[in-house]
């Protein structure tokens, strides 16, 4: 036997390798946050900034359940629309301002969701957290069911259709932010952001977080080293639900309303998709995933009507063929790349990546095509100066050619990698 | 009385045809262990593909092609997308046809627009078949008692009385025992994830005309199939069978009941006024089944008649 404790010493990082790899990006990241007001971005710009911090947030949450203690869940909004809900009626009493409330800067408001979220975790967690798995997501769809119906139930609480709108602008100011222009509001949210990477990240590195993880890989086993695999996923969930609320406070501030529309299963699944499309298995995953979304969501809309069909086409090859989503492809480059392997592989990304923009070419000339066909106003869909309408031969043969061109070279490119 | 008879008759039909939904969905559950979330994009599928056939050539031709169409649209989707994304397990299985539900979706609104299309009752079912308590009581919801039932009975027949029947029982159990036996495994899945698409499709062409066919029909549709099949007990007909008429008989008899909350609860001191003592047990209808659901999986997790815990 030798000494074990000296080994398992011999493994740990040392202080310099802990600095780079969990405090500079975090610095980074502030870094960013404070750097990007200074391009003096647009009024539009920095709303979607707003939203993106937002999501990064909810997605993070997200992450907390589906990746780390592989829990799917698909009502997640639901935490977030409660929180959300709870910070309007807080800014509300704000804004009455008698006694306590009075006092209360609205800038605290993503604490009060994050209470909030607390709270409809660990109610809702209780039935919830039992099993994993198949029935811990159809509990949630039941769930989340149930929630948005009783939103559209109970006017007083929820608003009714109209939903429950509140003034960011009442109650005491906080460190000289008046919360009124947008660009004031962006400093809001950044903080929360930044507060929300930290917390989800700080919670990866509790013995709570690790065991999520053990729990996701091994219930059985976690229940050996005597812990209770319910537990640990109660207490997840509880912990999620906060953040998503958090995401929720957040969001009431930057839209001053909530809807009962923002409990249901449209948003639960929309984070669903961003989450696993940024990479579940990366902490940073739901990050990139959500600021690619929420990008997508605000720009493509405007060019597109079938922007959702791009979505949903987006995320089934992500399933398909990209488990580790957009941070598995990052990551993978900078790997090889650090390996020194970047000049055996260049010619077979080169190969992959021509035939990606062949396929893409190909559906979306065939989905414009296709959208525009069906709303029958007799539009056409005319990138650079081409005329591709239905009767156009042109039109099948973008439509077709690049697109088999596109897969032979991907499943070349495959072929070459697995040699 | 009236209310029950109708409500009795129309819960009956209802929750024949969430069974046919369910039936395919447990089916592909006992299966691949992975519940369908597109089942219900093919149900609407079925709908839409019966109403283009039927404008083309007529009712009973669609009654038979839909179904054959989707189950074909099934059978592609089995080969070339759920086998490839099998190897990453479960959780990228469900989320495999979770977007999938997406495509079908958006596809859908492609080719017949974002309204409702005009699917009717075919002509020659469309008369009132007999009067109850001076009210007439369509012949269509008769015809849709009868496909449901043939397709209940041909269903137990094949799968309890055949050879086809015993290898597909044998295969969701021992696959691989069955697999050495010489039967090709893989072609038997395809087959059954195609049949049950199929029986979605069919239920589409049935019950596209009952209610309407726009599409948020799968939307609508899909989140009860689930609760019929985890409520009956994951993998189990009888128990999917049980449930598709549990919850069939609860939502239209709740929605016949004009009664509020205050009324019920009125000796607990409710008041009719309050916003709670307001609420309608018929608007809660649609909220039912999603209780049910919850219920059931805390009071006993393996569903009505389950053999496993999900």
């Amino acid at each position: 036997m030798t000494d074990m404790t000296a080994t398992y010493a011999a493994l740990e990082p040392t202080r310099a390798e802990k600095f780079r790899q969990r405090t500079v990006p975090l610095i980074l990241f502030a870094v960013v946050l404070l750097v990007i007001p200074l391009f003096n971005p647009s009024r539009s710009m920095v709303t979607l900034l707003n939203h993106m911090g937002i999501t990064i947030v909810f997605a993070l949450s997200y992450n907390m359940l589906l990746g780390r203690a592989g829990l799917l869940s698909f009502g997640h909004a639901v935490y977030m629309g409660l929180g959300g809900y709870f910070a309007v009626h807080v800014m509300n009493w704000v804004a009455e301002g008698s006694g306590f409330w009075g006092s209360v800067p609205i800038f605290t408001m993503p604490a009060f969701g994050f209470g909030a979220g607390a709270l409809a975790g660990a109610i809702i967690g209780w039935p919830s957290c039992r099993r994993a798995g198949t029935p811990f997501a159809m509990i949630s769809l039941g769930v989340a069911e149930l929630v948005a119906a009783a939103g559209f139930m109970f006017d007083s609480l929820f608003g009714g259709e109209m939903g429950i709108s509140g003034d960011r602008m009442s109650g005491p100011e906080f460190v000289g932010l008046s919360l009124g222009p947008v660009d004031e509001v962006y400093w809001f949210i950044a903080f929360w952001t930044f507060i929300g990477v930290l917390g989800t990240y700080a919670f990866t590195r509790t013995p709570l977080g690790k065991l999520s993880e053990a729990t996701r890989d091994n219930p059985e086993r976690v229940e050996f080293v005597g812990y209770s695999p319910q537990r640990v996923r109660y207490l997840v969930f509880i912990f999620a639900g906060a953040f998503a609320g958090m995401a929720g406070g957040m969001s009431a501030v930057q839209d001053e309303i909530f809807t009962p529309e923002s409990l249901s299963l449209i948003p639960s699944g929309a984070i669903l998709i961003a989450t696993y499309v940024g990479g579940i298995r990366y902490f940073t995953g739901p990050i990139m995933g959500a600021i690619v979304m929420t990008y997508m969501g605000s720009n493509l809309s405007d060019y597109t009507v079938g922007w959702l069909l791009y979505l949903g086409l987006m995320f089934v090859g992500v399933v398909m063929f990209l488990p580790n989503g957009i941070a598995g492809i990052v990551y993978g480059t900078a790997d090889t790349i650090r390996a020194g392997r970047f000049k055996e592989v260049w010619k077979s990304w080169l190969i992959r990546l021509v035939g990606l923009v062949l396929i893409a070419a190909s559906v979306i000339t065939i989905v414009e095509v296709a959208f525009r066909w069906s709303e029958g106003y007799g539009e056409v869909f005319e990138p650079f100066g081409l005329h591709l309408g239905t009767t156009n031969p042109l039109t099948w043969v973008l439509g077709i050619v690049p697109l088999v061109l596109g897969v032979v070279l991907v499943l070349k490119s495959a072929k070459g990698e697995s040699k | 009385m009236e209310t029950l008879v109708f409500a009795l008759l129309n819960g009956v039909i209802y929750g024949l045809l969430l069974f046919m939904l369910s039936s395919g969905l447990t089916l592909i559950f006992s299966m691949m262990g992975v519940l369908n979330f597109a089942h219900a994009s093919f149900y609407m599928l079925g709908a839409y593909l019966a109403f283009t056939i039927m404008e083309g050539t007529s009712f009973w031709i669609a009654l038979f092609l839909a179904p054959v169409l989707v189950g074909l649209v099934g059978m592609v989707v089995e080969r070339y997308g759920l086998r490839r994304v099998h190897a990453q397990g479960h959780v990228a299985e469900l989320l495999f046809t979770f977007g999938l539900a997406y495509l079908i979706d958006e596809v859908v609104k492609i080719f017949w627009g974002r309204t409702a299309v005009n699917y009717r009752v075919p002509e020659l079912l469309d008369f009132p078949l007999f009067t109850l308590y001076g009210a007439q009581y369509p012949a269509y919801r008769i015809f849709i008692l009868f496909v449901a039932a043939f397709m209940l009975v041909a269903l137990w027949y094949l799968l309890k009385k055949t050879r086809a029947g015993l290898i597909i029982q044998a295969a969701l159990t021992h696959p691989n025992m069955v697999g050495s036996l010489g039967h090709n495994v893989p072609l038997i899945f395809m087959t059954v994830f195609g049949v049950g698409c199929a029986l979605a499709g069919l239920a589409g062409v049935i019950g596209g005309n009952y209610f309407v066919t726009d599409p948020a029909m799968a939307v609508q549709m899909g989140p009860i199939v689930f609760v019929v099949v985890v409520v009956g007990g994951l993998g189990s007909l009888e128990g999917a069978f049980v449930a598709a008429m549990l919850i069939g008989l609860l939502q239209t008899s709740a929605i016949s009941i004009n009664a509020s909350l205050a009324d019920i609860f009125g000796f607990l001191g409710l008041g009719p006024d309050t916003e709670v003592g307001e609420i309608t047990i018929a608007s809660m209808a649609p909220m039912l089944p999603f209780l049910l659901l919850v219920l059931i999986l805390m009071i006993r997790p393996r569903g009505l008649m389950g053999e496993r815990e999900v």
